[in-house]
């Protein structure tokens, strides 16, 4: 390696960077500290949520409505990032609100891919008639728009988390199943899948130990580029008002409180708003960043 | 090719009958249909009249094979809040939205595909970097977000731009631009990565090593084939507008099918309602087939398989 090393030390472009922004920059690329770092604001916020808020996030008080963010004029210490139009206090409720997208998505996610992988994997290994009834099932889920169905439910069934968490699931399972179901398909061709069944591995041994850790990579990745679009979806639905039922502090919910105030009280959608942007970017980042990672091809191209 | 198609089509009718058996279903769970045609002061009598008229005598398979064989035909029945027939209020709202799709899919394609050559082209540097920037902005902001912040900039701060209802061409430049965001975004990765595929290939080599120049290479020969990813994320595509009108047209007030669909659940106008949904999952399943026809054209192995 050292021979390498003093060969290209000459050549400009590969000799290894010297200068200190140089090499932070080599950092970023070629680790995923910015999603790491939002996910640690994150994490901070949903654990520790009842120190770092300093009100409460579902009572408000009338008389100190719409107060902008500390640094502008008329801004109070005691609400960091102003209040609503309801006297609530923004940053508690920003606060709050992370345990309650966390949680949302930590659950569809865990059930949806883990249901749904499993699924995929029958699907591709059995094949035949089972196969047939999953994909078409899959299918639907695909074919139905979710938003529709979510506000139909919403009001047959009514409004609440775990209705919110059912439809979900029921609506990320598919992309899962579908995904692992492609690659059972290759798997079950290679050799060691058939040595597997010569050694006399029934269908579940060689399932669990031969086809899952083929596939369980891009499940991973998927998985994470999915609670983007999961924390988005529930945004859309209490935005829409059919989501989760207010005092409650949901994101969507938040910006859609501000609409009215766009002009004059910026704060109230602009901050929740944020939470949402840098949540769903934190988790896309991550997700390419482990795809690349878990693809030896891209992991050389990127070096 | 034939038997592919037909199985595609196969596959696709089953699924235009699985969403209407759940939304009849949902329809039905959401309680007695008459309550909802009546006031609270009929009589017993006439309430059951209307039961028998409604066919709510029948058991349930009767009853969705009757509102199916309707629907089939365009009948879903009268609209509660309109009090006409629920596929006029419908029909009315269609031009409004394919309008906004369609103004989404030119913004999406004028934007998305040539960023997503630029960037390839100069992968690592400013180009690819303020590419990379602007995908970031459709995918991460939800769009109802990037509606308020597009209305805010552009209509309150600069009053250049309307923001609401249906108008001359200006009307239609934030909806189009908040609806197509996401799809741009989408266009700009697909092409991306495989442009940076394409160009590394032996014939994109060979054309250059022939002395073709260089940007016919790049929109030529490679962008030509760099556009199979793109096409067949299409019809996923459709699936998201449809989804995405509901949101744009409730933020900017545009009188299309996705705020219909929202107005008639909130007032429990439930034959507009399951008509929406009916013609959303239409439009879905005919895109996904012709995508699944194009696609069979472009690459000779999906045929065979």
């Amino acid at each position: 390696m050292a021979s390498v090393e003093q060969a290209t030390a000459s050549i400009p472009g590969i000799a290894p960077n010297r200068r200190a922004s140089t090499r932070v920059w080599q950092l970023i690329r070629s680790w995923p500290v910015i999603p790491i770092m939002i996910l640690a604001l994150l994490a901070t916020f949903a654990v520790f949520a009842p120190l770092l808020a300093n009100q409460d996030p579902e009572k408000g008080n009338l008389r100190v409505r719409t107060v902008p963010p500390v640094w502008q004029e008329g801004g109070s210490r005691e609400h960091l990032l102003g209040t609503d139009q309801q006297g609530r206090d923004i940053w508690s409720r920003i606060v709050y609100g992370t345990r309650i997208s966390l949680l949302i998505a930590g659950i569809v996610l865990s059930v949806g891919a883990i249901l749904g992988t499993a699924l995929g994997i029958m699907s591709g290994f059995f094949g035949g008639l089972v196969d047939e009834i999953l994909m078409r099932l899959v299918d639907l889920t695909f074919a139905m728009p979710f938003i529709l169905v979510a506000l139909v439910v919403a009001i047959v069934l009514g409004q609440g988390m775990d209705i919110i968490i059912v439809l979900l699931i029921a609506f990320s399972w598919g992309a899962f199943a579908r995904q692992a179901r492609g690659e059972t398909l290759t798997l079950k061709e290679r050799d060691y899948v058939a040595q597997g069944r010569v050694a006399g591995g029934t269908s579940r041994y060689i399932m669990m130990r031969h086809i899952l850790p083929g596939l369980i990579n891009t499940i991973i990745v998927m998985a994470t580029l999915r609670v983007g679009q999961l924390i988005l979806a529930e945004a859309i639905l209490s935005f829409l008002g059919l989501g989760i039922p207010p005092p409650t502090p949901a994101w969507g919910a938040m910006v859609s409180d501000g609409r009215g105030y766009i002009s004059t009280a910026w704060w109230i959608s602009f901050f929740p708003g944020l939470m949402i942007f840098l949540t769903v970017m934190g988790f896309n980042f991550l997700g390419d960043w482990l795809r690349d990672y878990f693809d030896p091809r891209l992991r050389q191209a990127s070096q | 090719m034939q038997r592919f198609l037909i199985r595609r089509l196969i596959a696709g009718l089953v699924v235009i009958v699985l969403v209407s058996f759940l939304v009849f279903s949902l329809s039905r769970l959401a309680g007695d249909p008459r309550l909802l045609y009546t006031d609270g002061y009929t009589t017993a009598d006439s309430f059951e009249e209307l039961g028998r008229q409604l066919g709510l005598d029948k058991p349930f398979i009767v009853q969705y094979a009757l509102w199916m064989a309707n629907a089939a035909r365009g009948d879903f029945g009268v609209s509660l809040s309109a009090r006409t027939s629920a596929i006029n209020v419908i029909r009315e709202r269609i031009p409004a939205t394919l309008e906004l799709t369609a103004g989404a899919i030119v913004f999406a394609l004028i934007t998305g595909v040539p960023l997503g050559v630029l960037s390839a082209v100069k992968r690592g540097t400013f180009w690819d970097y303020a590419g990379r920037i602007f995908a970031l902005f459709g995918q991460a902001l939800p769009p109802f977000g990037l509606g308020i912040l597009l209305a805010l900039i552009f209509a309150v701060q600069f009053d250049l731009l309307p923001t609401s209802r249906r108008g001359d061409w200006s009307h239609y430049v934030l909806p189009s631009i908040t609806l197509g965001w996401v799809a741009s975004a989408s266009f700009l990765r697909l092409v991306r990565s495989a442009m940076l595929e394409v160009l590394d290939s032996e014939y994109v080599k060979f054309a250059r090593a022939k002395g073709v120049n260089l940007d016919k290479v790049i929109w030529k020969h490679a962008l030509r084939n760099s556009l199979i990813p793109p096409l067949t994320f299409a019809g996923v595509l459709m699936g998201a507008f449809l989804t995405g009108a509901v949101v744009v047209e409730t933020v900017f007030a545009w009188p299309g099918l996705g705020s219909l669909a929202v107005k008639a659940v909130l007032n429990n106008d439930f034959p507009v309602m399951t008509g929406v949904v009916m013609i959303f999952a239409a439009i879905f399943v005919v895109a996904n087939f012709l995508v699944d026809i194009l696609y069979a054209y472009v690459d000779p192995r999906i045929r065979y398989s």
